[in-house]
């Protein structure tokens, strides 16, 4: 069995401004569920990029069964036998299964033959699929097996899964699971991605740990526990942050377990999440994404209301209150999404400040808007947060990434809350952006403001928080001041619940 | 190579473009197919888009159809746009319309034969109410169980037209009637008529109603609050909610809009051109106003001149059958046209075309 599928050897890839790879080298044997293993942003997907052939290295080589292995193209890394299912379909919904699978062939075979292979196959590793279905009909769970059918017909040595759990329910992964345990037992060996870690132990035989590009380490994750490979993605480069005056102001916002169903088939349930904010402190709230993040802002935002006594905003219930109720209270919130939920894509930066600004600056009398004092704010955040764009008459979506986030905190900041709750401030934002809206939470803090911030960025919510939580399938850690913690009491922290109650019993 | 390329924002040139590169290219694809016909193309297009106006002898019987026929269709696709800017899609304004029309004729001739000043208002209300009852059945059931409004609301449409057929045959029909089918006719009952306001201008109270909707859309979705909502939920129904705007709130107002406006249109109409309840009461206003607001990009102003322009293309049409003798049909095909070119051409609007040399792959 220890024969070498594939050999990556010192791999680099830097983008301007950033080194998204820096020298990777790891070895995937034949037969082998390899995990890939990175916290948002390591620089797992340009890893697998280039193996796929969708991008190239700049440095470093890769052997594929004893041969050189360079692919130009997917094409290229398709016909040496390498397959990779992305975490975004591409799948035509209005034709049936067997079209989609034939799309991405080289050559497709006859529609009849096709068919029957098609069933051949989804028979032999137990994933249940019609080929004549129209793939519009088909649940998440059922596109992804065809892209995995797409993929087997090919025959591959090497197949490479992006997050395939990520849009899956719990059994759908097991079945996804056992075709995966299948594939090896015939030897194809399966790069696995994810950063889910329970996953990852039940199913991979190695792992590879990727941090800021670089590899930071293999284990076997049946001999490791999750907290320890949690250690691994944080990194040891982690360094105690300088002691801060924790907020001893009086509570701003408090959540007394606060459960919420799901909001969909995908969506995470809120399970007894208790929390308090002061005034001039910040909450930092960590943990792997999907674990609760999204939900536990529209919970606080009010776009989904919780049930009745378990919100409460200096000491009232706000639970039932609607999210324009929260804003006139001094409530504000920042979504995640910047485009189609933190701003409307095709509206203008003016127009967007009306969407939560309105009634806090006034910009409504009478219910008739004032679009020259609309305009004055929006010009106010563009000034104030440094937003690069020609003015405040265009749309939302003409605006780079980093300078809308500017413009979407900046909108919040500039209206003076007592409580700000963001979710991934700085989330595809470029360094210097990031700085400055990161110094803005902090000055808005020691305005006396309470602020919670949640974010994947373990270093930005050690910079900035004066106390740490972290979320874990919807559940919220006991939060710890950000001084007591170290690299092992955050692994713990993120773990999730089972591991804090051996932390318990140590501490 | 041509490659489409998306705009970073919408192009305003295009949004005000489009419309009248929509007209050209109709009236040259509808010439080519008149002339496929064997009719002479310029003057078909003439008798549709001339005639009604200017001809010697025909404008002076035509000019005033022009604001008889464009007053419904401008107050039903005002009503629509409100909707359809927030993805509310009402597609059975016809059916809105003839509910008001019946119940607006209803509540009137319960004081038949009164001569009070009050009942016609009376009635402009009552048929109001109607169309807005009729559409809030499709707002309703969105809300309540998540059912489409296209499709209940287009349906009702038929529901509708039963209504009618049974109104004008049994409950409304004229008792003095020898029988026929049809309510007694309001050109002959002064105290409701809708008489031309001025003689000759076809100007009524429901192109009155038109002209203050167009107004009042104008003001609710470029100044007010619940039209920026309105707008909002139209463009990102995420940040809507966000924002703190109820979806149940926007779906009945939006519904509630329209359907009034669509029930009041058809109150002024039966009162005033068509004169009585009857079974072809129902003549697709509902349905063309649909073009109409879509050929006025959703924008009141833009509304007024597609409604002028829609009502002439019924008027020549009408001309160019019993002169030329073109059959109705190839009529409907080009008011059809109109919106098909609308559409494809709309794609400037966001997009640009680059002409590119064939990339080596």
């Amino acid at each position: 069995m220890a024969d070498t599928l594939l050999s990556i050897r010192g791999l680099t890839k830097a983008y301007p401004g950033v080194v998204a790879n820096d020298d990777v080298s790891f070895e995937i044997q034949k037969g082998e569920i390899h995990a890939l293993l990175g916290e948002n942003g390591a620089g797992k997907s340009t890893l697998v990029k280039m193996i796929f052939g969708l991008v190239k290295p700049d440095r470093g080589e890769m052997v594929l069964d004893g041969g050189a292995y360079a692919p130009a193209k997917p094409s290229d890394a398709r016909r040496a036998g390498v397959a990779m299912v992305f975490q975004h379909f591409s799948l035509f919904e209005a034709l049936d299964v067997a079209e989609n699978v034939a799309l991405g062939m080289e050559n497709p075979p006859k529609p009849r033959d096709l068919a029957r292979q098609i069933r051949e196959v989804s028979e032999t590793y137990g994933l249940p699929l019609d080929p004549s279905r129209t793939v519009g009909t088909l649940s998440a769970g059922e596109r992804q097996r065809v892209e995995i059918i797409r993929c087997l017909l090919q025959n591959p040595r090497l197949l490479i899964m992006d997050e395939p759990t990520s849009v899956l329910t719990p059994q759908e992964v097991e079945i996804l699971f056992e075709t995966l345990r299948k594939l090896k037992s015939e030897g194809t060996s399966i790069l696995y991605i994810s950063h889910k870690l329970e996953e990852i132990r039940t199913l991979c035989d190695e792992a590879t740990i990727l941090r800021l590009g670089k590899n930071v380490g293999t284990c076997t994750p049946r001999e490791v526990t999750a907290r320890q490979m949690a250690e691994m993605m944080v990194g040891a480069s982690f360094a105690t942050p300088e002691a801060r005056a924790t907020g001893t102001g009086e509570v701003l916002l408090k959540c007394d377990a606060l459960s919420m169903p799901a909001p969909g088939a995908f969506g995470t349930p809120l399970r007894e999440i208790s929390l308090e904010v002061r005034a001039g402190e910040v909450l930092g709230i960590g943990g792997v994404a999907g674990n609760g993040q999204d939900e536990l802002l529209m919970a606080l935002s009010g776009e989904r209301l919780a049930p009745k006594g378990s919100i409460f905003f200096k000491g009232e219930d706000i639970s039932r209150a609607g999210p324009v109720a929260r804003r006139d209270a001094g409530l504000l919130s920042g979504p995640e999404e910047r485009l189609g939920h933190a701003a409307a894509p095709n509206m203008s930066l003016t127009e967007n400040g009306v969407l939560t600004a309105a009634r806090r600056k006034a910009l409504v009398s009478n219910g008739f808007i004032d679009w020259g004092k609309a305009t004055g704010f929006a010009e106010e955040v563009i000034k104030r947060f440094d937003v690069r764009t020609p003015g405040p008459g265009t749309a939302a979506r003409a605006l780079s990434g980093g300078n809308l986030q500017k413009y979407v905190v900046g909108r919040e900041i500039q209206q003076d809350p007592d409580v700000f709750v963001v979710n991934q401030p700085t989330w595809g934002v470029d360094a210097a952006a990031a700085a400055a809206i990161r110094q803005a939470l902090l000055d808005l803090a020691a305005k006396g403001a309470a602020i919670i911030c949640i974010s994947q960025d373990l270093d930005e919510l050690m910079e900035i928080s004066d106390r740490f939580g972290a979320l874990n399938e919807g559940r919220l850690s006991p939060t710890r001041a950000v001084s007591e913690l170290d690299i092992e009491k955050i692994g713990l922290m993120m773990g999730g619940a089972h591991d804090m109650e051996v932390a318990h019993v140590d501490g | 190579m041509i490659r489409l390329e998306k705009r970073p924002q919408p192009s305003k040139l295009w949004t005000g473009l489009t419309p009248l590169l929509a007209v050209v290219l109709t009236m040259i694809v509808g010439g080519i197919m008149f002339a496929a016909l064997g009719k002479p193309p310029l003057e078909a297009i003439r008798t549709i888009f001339w005639d009604p106006l200017f001809h010697p002898q025909f404008a002076s019987y035509s000019r005033p159809q022009l604001l008889v026929k464009a007053g419904p269709l401008i107050l039903i696709a005002i009503g629509l746009s409100v909707g359809f800017r927030a993805g509310i899609w009402n597609i059975g304004a016809e059916g809105q319309y003839i509910i008001g029309a019946v119940t607006g004729a209803a509540v009137g001739l319960a004081f038949y034969p009164s001569e009070s000043v009050l009942l016609f208002p009376l009635m402009v209300v009552a048929g109001a109410l109607g169309g807005w009852a009729w559409a809030m059945i499709p707002a309703l059931l969105k809300t309540r169980f998540g059912t489409n409004e296209i499709l209940v609301s287009l349906m009702l449409v038929y529901v509708a037209e039963n209504i009618l057929a049974s109104a004008s045959s049994s409950w409304l029909r004229n008792p003095e009637g020898q029988g026929f089918p049809g309510s007694r006719n309001f050109k002959q009952w002064p105290a409701v008529f809708n008489d031309e306001l001025i003689a000759n201008t076809g100007m009524h109270w429901g192109v009155v109603a038109a002209l203050i909707a167009v107004i009042g859309a104008y003001v609710l979705m470029a100044r007010h609050i619940q039209g920026f909502n309105i707008r909002l939920t139209g463009e990102a129904p995420r940040a809507a909610r966000f924002s703190g705007v109820n979806p149940v709130r926007i779906v009945l107002l939006c519904l509630g809009i329209s359907g009034a406006l669509a029930g009041m249109a058809g109150l002024f109409e039966v009162t005033g051109p068509a004169g009585q309840i009857s079974i072809d009461f129902g003549s697709g206003y509902g349905f063309t106003a649909i073009i109409v607001a879509f050929l006025g990009r959703l924008n009141p102003f833009g509304i007024l001149l597609a409604g002028l322009l829609m009502a002439l293309t019924y008027i020549g049409g009408e001309l160019a059958q019993l002169m030329l003798g073109l059959p109705g049909a190839s009529i409907q095909l080009f008011q059809g046209m109109l919106l098909f070119f609308l559409l494809a051409t709309d794609v400037f609007t966001n997009y640009r075309i680059r002409f590119v040399g064939r990339e080596v792959a």
